[in-house]
């Protein structure tokens, strides 16, 4: 063991070509640090990066049976790898190596004070000497990455990411908490810019995600808990009760069409009826019926149980508990989706949910589909009568400080397509389409544009109206101030179609605090690096998944679910992760249990144990712990301490700089 | 102002920005003061007041205490439990005797490497103003009598 060892240091300070050595002595500084007790060997060399440099240090551990090897040279962040593979070359652990930043905090920014910068950079190497005194050998752990997946969110992000992972021959489960999968897209009638209709790419999706051998659907499902870390997950599932019993239904609807209640349908965003026993929509995945207990008689009356007396194969269950289910998991996927922002409470100018004939734009997209509440056909949900004038309001609560800063990235060509909508359903409805941009950043969406901008009956108003008002006769009207032409300009349509903002969905916030995972200052969830690590979260092994991490189309959804289920493939395939060595380390003997440490960690990496003498002691997941320190420096014991940085190094490294 | 006075200054900076800052000061070759040193921890979280405390103790004239701004720590929030115990630690350095101006606390990024370098140049100002730190002086005689 390097413990009991007389500890035999060795010294390179670089010359850096001239970087260095034109500024700081190296030669003074070499012989200067040759005196430090422990030292024995100090060298100047002029790359010690390069492969002699390297060798240098090679020869040097065998030859002076050197135990800890410091450099001075340029900054860690640049070369301490270099040199942690030399040392680990040469036979000693890597972490017996210690580096003295001489370049970019002393050669390049005292360029003309030569003398004191000699002087301070004897200093840094003493230092450092200090702390290589007290280094210890530090491993990386390897920890088993299990080999299943858990995808929660079953929108198409989720189904798209589940697929690739469980066609990479893993095993996946995927939770939705309705009852069917499918998200918000199965909602759209058709998708930009292409117009495809949106069910006809959707459901055989849904089929096939739900017959993959791969893939276990936890439908009308939550995440309760979720502990552990990367590679190993501990996952609590609770399943509510559907009533049906999932087994025996065969999804023929018997059950469905001899119910007597109905109630405002969730799919349908209210515009439409269901029974309480219903599909979340036809084409549901899986296609068993839910009984919801607030509208089904014998659950509030006692009486009725028609369902039951008509199923054709006794798959009627009124006393189905909620069920838990266990996993155990390596990796996550978030992929819970959005929801549109509430204008009904937030922007009450507008009047959405106090006029009937102001709709969304989602609820327009129920309009116009043929398995809709309408059958397809555009009518105002007031009167049921065709809408000959139609406003389209765009950027509703986005990009407004009072409101959503950020933009929505869809309402402006989805509100393009619903201009498209109106007029290929009603071809002489006029359309006014009310923005303050266009955004058409996404392939062929300025193409898109361009083709609905020749519309003559489709136009469009530079101005958001402020207020939506309602004459005695019960018609809408509003001004708004048209940019373009410099004109107050006032609109009497039979329908206004807000294009909201969007916001996450209204589970994640409490999904994120389960997973301990970074939210942003929007609420949606905070990626690793917004540029290089954008499927990444701020949790080891939990990858982001499509309008969780802010509004996104179809493509770019699709694209990030290809991308997080490739970081979990490219994680189950190697089949283990290294933990880092820096982690924090709790001297058991030393700890009071005081639990000082454990609500600072940001991580949830501390729990607090009670040991076989009854004891309690704080414990650290080292497959969790990032190795930032925080515990260690609010430890009152000591015996919180950080691999690699523990208060003894550096307060050597104190002592030396300020002696 | 104390004649020939050179503050001795320690800086501790976390890896992720504050180091790198420095590192860019660097390559920028942007100069400032030789009177700071550096401690490199991988989180301004890590930084216990004892450190700072020892510091003072051992003669330091200053201690910068530097980490990512606000909301861009590499681990959450590390930075806010630094912000929380450098103002606990000003109050009691004053019951100690030693000026709460020879403790500062910056949020340097990994750009601002000319913010870091003007940093350094006003505290070590500041630090010449305020003249040497006797207390270790004060100390040592005390653990004599002792
Ligand atoms: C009006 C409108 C029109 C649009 N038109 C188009 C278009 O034409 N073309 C286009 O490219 N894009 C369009 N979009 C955008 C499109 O809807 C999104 O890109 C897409 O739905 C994002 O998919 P997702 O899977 O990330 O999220 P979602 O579709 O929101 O799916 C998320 C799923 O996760 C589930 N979930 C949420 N929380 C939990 C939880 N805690 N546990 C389990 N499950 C949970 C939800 O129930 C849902 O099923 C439109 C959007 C709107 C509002
Ligand atoms: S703060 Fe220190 S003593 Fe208290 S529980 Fe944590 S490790 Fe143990
Ligand atoms: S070092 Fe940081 S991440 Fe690790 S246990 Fe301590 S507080 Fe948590
Ligand atoms: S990593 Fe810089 S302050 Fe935490």
């Amino acid at each position: 063991m390097v413990e009991d060892e007389e500890v035999r240091i060795g010294v390179y300070i670089c010359h850096c070509g001239l970087n260095i050595a034109s500024v700081v002595d190296v030669k003074k500084a070499a012989e200067e640090v040759s005196k430090v007790p422990n030292v024995v060997v100090a060298k100047d060399y002029q790359f010690m990066c390069s492969q002699p440099g390297q060798n240098i240090i090679i020869e040097d551990i065998k030859q002076h049976r050197l135990n800890r090897v410091v450099v001075a040279a340029c900054s860690p962040r640049m070369h301490e790898p270099t040199f942690q593979k030399a040392v680990e070359r040469g036979g000693l652990n890597p972490y017996l190596f210690e580096m003295a930043n001489i370049r970019e905090h002393c050669s390049w920014v005292h360029e003309k004070e030569k003398v004191a910068a000699t002087e301070k950079a004897i200093k840094l190497v003493k230092a450092a000497i200090a702390k290589a005194r007290l280094l210890k050998p530090l491993k990386r752990e390897k920890v088993n990455v299990i080999p299943r997946a858990l995808v929660i969110g079953g929108g198409i992000a989720g189904i798209r990411a589940s697929l690739d992972i469980a066609n990479a021959g893993f095993e996946v489960h995927l939770v939705e908490t309705r009852p069917s999968i499918g998200g918000n897209m199965a909602r759209l009638d058709k998708t930009f810019p292409t117009l495809d209709c949106s069910q006809c790419i959707l459901t055989p999706l849904m089929v096939e995600v739900s017959r993959h051998p791969n893939v276990t659907l936890h439908t009308y499902t939550d995440v309760v808990n979720i502990d552990g870390s990367v590679g190993n997950f501990k996952v609590k599932l609770l399943k509510k009760p559907r009533y049906v019993d999932e087994s025996k239904c065969t999804g023929c609807g018997t059950c469905i069409t001899k119910c007597p209640w109905t109630a405002p349908s969730e799919f349908e965003l209210g515009l439409g009826k269901r029974k309480a026993i219903y599909f979340e929509f036809p084409q549901a995945v899986p296609l068993i019926p839910v009984i919801d207990p607030e509208h089904c008689m014998y659950f509030q009356k006692g009486t009725c149980r028609a369902c039951e007396k008509f199923c054709p194969t006794k798959a009627i269950d009124f006393n189905q508990k909620p069920e838990e289910i266990e996993l155990e998991v390596g990796a996550i996927i978030l992929a819970t989706g959005y929801s549109l922002y509430d204008v009904a409470k937030a922007m009450p100018e507008y009047g959405y949910r106090k006029y009937k004939d102001v709709i969304t734009g989602l609820e327009l997209e129920r309009l116009v589909s043929a398995t809709g509440p309408t059958k397809g056909h555009i009518v105002r949900p007031s009167d049921g009568k065709e809408p000959k004038k139609v406003a389209i309001i765009l950027c509703v609560g986005s990009r407004d400080e009072k409101h959503l800063r950020f933009c929505c990235r869809f309402g402006c060509v989805a509100g393009i397509k619903h201009a498209y909508y109106i007029v290929s359903h009603i071809p002489d409805a006029e359309v006014y389409i009310c923005y303050r941009d266009i955004r058409t950043f996404g392939k062929g969406y300025e193409e898109f544009y361009e083709r609905i901008r020749n519309y003559e009956n489709i136009k469009f108003i530079r101005g958001s109206p402020m207020e939506i008002l309602q004459d005695a006769d019960g018609s809408l009207y509003f001004d708004v101030f048209d940019a373009n032409t410099n004109r107050i300009v006032t609109l009497r349509p039979d329908l206004v179609v807000l294009e909201t903002g969007i916001v996450p969905h209204p589970t994640f916030k409490e999904v994120a605090k389960i997973l301990k995972c970074a939210v942003g200052p929007d609420g949606f969830a905070l990626e690793l690096h917004p540029k290089l690590r954008p499927t990444e979260t701020s949790v080891d092994g939990v990858f982001l998944a499509g309008a969780v991490q802010g509004p996104k189309d179809i493509p770019d959804t699709v694209a990030q679910a290809g991308a997080a289920a490739s970081s979990v493939i490219a994680l189950m395939s190697k089949g283990y992760v290294e933990t880092i060595p820096y982690v924090s380390s709790i001297n058991e003997d030393l700890c009071s249990g005081c639990g000082i440490c454990q609500p600072l960690c940001a991580y949830d990496a501390i729990s607090l144990v009670k040991k076989e003498d009854g004891k309690q002691v704080a414990k650290v997941d080292i497959g969790k712990c990032k190795g930032c320190g925080v515990c260690a420096a609010a430890c009152p014991s000591g015996a919180a301490q950080q691999l690699g940085f523990n208060d003894e190094q550096i307060l050597a490294m104190v002592r030396t700089l300020t002696r | 102002m104390v004649e020939n006075f050179e503050p001795n200054i320690v800086v501790f900076a976390c890896n992720w920005c504050s180091y790198a800052g420095m590192d860019l000061a660097g390559t920028s070759r942007i100069q400032y003061p030789h009177n700071l040193k550096v401690i490199r921890v991988m989180c301004s979280g890590r930084i216990n007041p004892v450190y700072i405390l020892e510091a003072f103790a051992n003669g330091a004239d200053g201690v910068l205490v530097t980490g990512c701004h606000p909301g861009d720590c590499h681990y959450i929030s590390g930075n806010y439990k630094t912000r929380k115990r450098i103002i606990l630690l000003e109050r009691l350095l004053e019951q100690f005797g030693i000026e709460k101006e020879r403790l500062r606390l910056e949020w340097v990024s990994a750009s601002e490497g000319e913010k870091f370098a003007n940093i350094a140049k006003e505290f070590v100002e500041q630090i010449r103003k305020l003249g040497p730190n006797h207390i270790a002086k004060e100390l040592r005689k005390e653990v004599a009598v002792v």
